[in-house]
């Protein structure tokens, strides 16, 4: 049977810089920690500030945010690898830090940088994971050759991994993670770095094995993935949750749906009123002192009231964007920045 | 704890020491054999040393063998899967708890340090032939052996866990280097007899215990420590050099 995740009140801060795989930096606090006598202060960094989720069994859940956001701190803590500061995670029934070992059973993880054993061949590395998890001597040599065949590496079963590019890792860490069948898959950016056909087959495989009854949770920050995949989505941003819901009602909230980045020559007051005014804008957002971001329930048709209204207003219409109903445009509405700032 | 794991994590690394195993043997074993070579054979014969140095060198190699041995064996593994990669974490993720991750590091620096010791034993006397030296008490000698080896991947880890790769060539010249020269693997520390406040200082290096109790174990005749303080020191070290390493250890392994 499918088992869930949950967090409650997940905070985690840093003392020092965050390790690389844990994401980055997240908010540099004001009051930094005096250290002890001689020694430069350390800087607190909260990298998670009271993350509150809820996976359900059998979902693909996706935590979407930019870089230092905190996806991987969320995964990282899920996984026994964060220790957090306050708050609880649940992977089933079994609190993670108590739990550890019973955790470790039930979860698979692939990491955001693969960090396969550069000791062993790639058919060693599958082998001996499954042992790790105490499968039999026949099972585990029978799993690693199905799921080498899986992600087109038999030809490379016997070879060391050290020369393997980014992407034969990747699909090798993914494999390494489905060794043991756990309930639980975690995908750290999955297809960061992947090309495009790997990523399909990525996401053929995660659906598959989500079809078998398995809970998966990927961290991403290409919407596309996260539009394609996910059941549910949770957008992160500076450790906190910002928007939950269903790929689809999570672009519904955005008034309108499409956004119009405009940029003019110059900007006069009546410019936006006007902009405002236009049918079917629900929202202006004056950018700098040259652009707006308008959200509108429609896009192109909007153009030409845009053109006018600019050129009746003495300001130049210089350069336009329009973007369709998208988890990038939710984003941007929530946090005035871009995903991929 | 899971047996099973821990079983599969040994495995594991005897896989990859057996891979690496003629390079291991050249690294374990070159140097020792040499030094038995040059200082029990060359300068022996030549009359620059006396014929008793040999049983007086020997033990000490032996000490060497296996702390640099278990040092090694413990120590670069995790300093390297430590680093950028983090290759430990397929690992710290096998469904054990974390502590006996490196319990079973210090566990295998340990045969593998026994092994080091064993092997230098009979190759050392091989070259020194003939030499007054014998196992008179194998009860004490298990044990100081088994003890050296404990300290040795205890050592291991806890460098292996405080060190930066940027930091390895450091923690040779600065801590095993002095340590082998300070620590009576050449010359029993009734020799130090000459130099009474080293004598008390070296007292802080756990090799000194090591050779001094190897010594006591395999040769009769001369003075050195006695066997009760050898072993009282090396649990002592054994202890404390496993706390530091399992505590450097996590913070390692959690962030």
């Amino acid at each position: 049977m499918a088992i869930g995740v949950r967090t409650k009140d997940l905070r985690k801060i840093y003392n020092s810089a965050p390790p690389f795989a844990a994401g980055g930096v997240g908010i540099p606090r004001a009051g930094a920690r005096d250290g002890k006598r001689g020694k430069a202060p350390k800087a607190q960094v909260v990298a998670l500030d009271g993350v509150s989720l809820e996976v359900e069994p059998g979902e693909i859940f996706g935590l979407l945010g930019p870089n230092g956001a905190g996806k991987s701190t969320t995964v990282g803590v899920l996984t026994t690898r964060v220790r957090p500061t306050s708050g609880e995670a649940w992977v089933g029934g079994h609190e993670v830090w108590k739990d550890q070992a019973i955790v470790k059973r039930l979860i698979g993880v692939v990491p955001q940088r693969p960090n396969l054993d550069f000791s062993l061949t790639a058919a060693e590395i599958l082998i001996f994971h499954g042992a790790y998890f105490g499968l039999g001597t026949k099972e585990r040599n029978e799993r690693a050759a199905t799921l080498l065949e899986k992600f087109k590496l038999t030809d490379r079963a016997n070879q060391m991994v050290r020369g393997f590019s980014g992407g034969m890792m990747q699909r090798l860490s993914i494999a390494r993670a489905m060794m043991h069948d756990p309930q639980v898959l975690f995908l750290d950016e999955p297809s960061a770095g992947l090309d495009p056909q790997t990523r399909i087959l990525l996401w053929e495989i995660i659906r598959e094995y989500n079809q078998a009854g398995k809970t998966i949770l990927l961290t991403t920050h290409y919407m596309e993935e996260a539009d394609a995949l996910c059941n549910r989505l949770a957008i992160v941003d500076h450790g906190k949750v910002i928007a939950l819901g269903t790929p689809a009602s999570l672009k519904a909230s955005i008034p309108g749906g499409y956004l119009l980045r405009l940029r003019f020559g110059k900007q006069p007051a009546e410019l936006m009123t006007g902009l405002q005014s236009l049918a079917g804008v629900r929202e202006v957002r004056p950018q700098d002192t040259t652009g707006a971001d308008v959200y509108a329930d429609r896009g192109g048709s909007l153009i030409p009231e845009v053109a006018a209204l600019a050129t009746s207003t003495g300001a130049e219409l210089l350069d336009v964007h329009i973007s369709e109903p998208s988890l990038e445009n939710l984003f941007l509405h929530h946090t005035g920045r871009s995903l991929r700032d | 704890m899971n047996w099973r794991a821990f079983g599969a994590l040994l495995a594991r690394d005897a896989h990859v020491a057996k891979r690496n195993a003629v390079q291991l043997f050249f690294q374990t074993f070159l140097q020792p054999l040499l030094f038995v070579f040059i200082f029990g054979k060359v300068m022996v014969r030549s009359g620059y040393m006396p014929a008793a140095y040999k049983s007086l060198l020997l033990p000490g190699i032996m000490a060497i063998s296996m702390v640099f041995t278990g040092v090694w064996a413990v120590a670069m593994p995790l300093i390297a899967e430590f680093q950028w990669t983090k290759e430990i974490e397929d690992r710290l993720l096998a469904p054990i708890e974390d502590i006996w991750i490196a319990v079973e590091k210090v566990l295998f620096g340990m045969i593998q340090a026994i092994v080091a010791g064993l092997i230098v034993l009979p190759l050392g006397w091989l070259l020194l032939r003939p030499i007054d030296i014998g196992i008179h008490s194998p009860v004490t000698f298990s044990v100081i052996t088994i003890l050296v080896a404990a300290f040795s991947a205890c050592g291991g880890l806890a460098l292996g866990c405080s060190m930066n790769q940027q930091h390895i060539g450091l923690m040779f010249s600065m801590v095993l280097t002095p340590m082998i020269f300070f620590g009576c693997t050449y010359y029993p520390w009734s020799a130090l007899n000459a130099f009474p406040v080293l004598q008390k200082i070296v007292l802080i290096n756990p090799l000194v215990y090591a050779s001094e109790g190897l010594r006591a174990s395999l040769v009769q005749g001369f003075p050195h420590l006695s066997t009760i303080a050898v072993i009282a020191a090396l649990i002592f070290f054994d202890i404390l050099l496993l706390a530091v390493g399992l505590r450097q250890f996590d913070k390692k392994a959690v962030s």
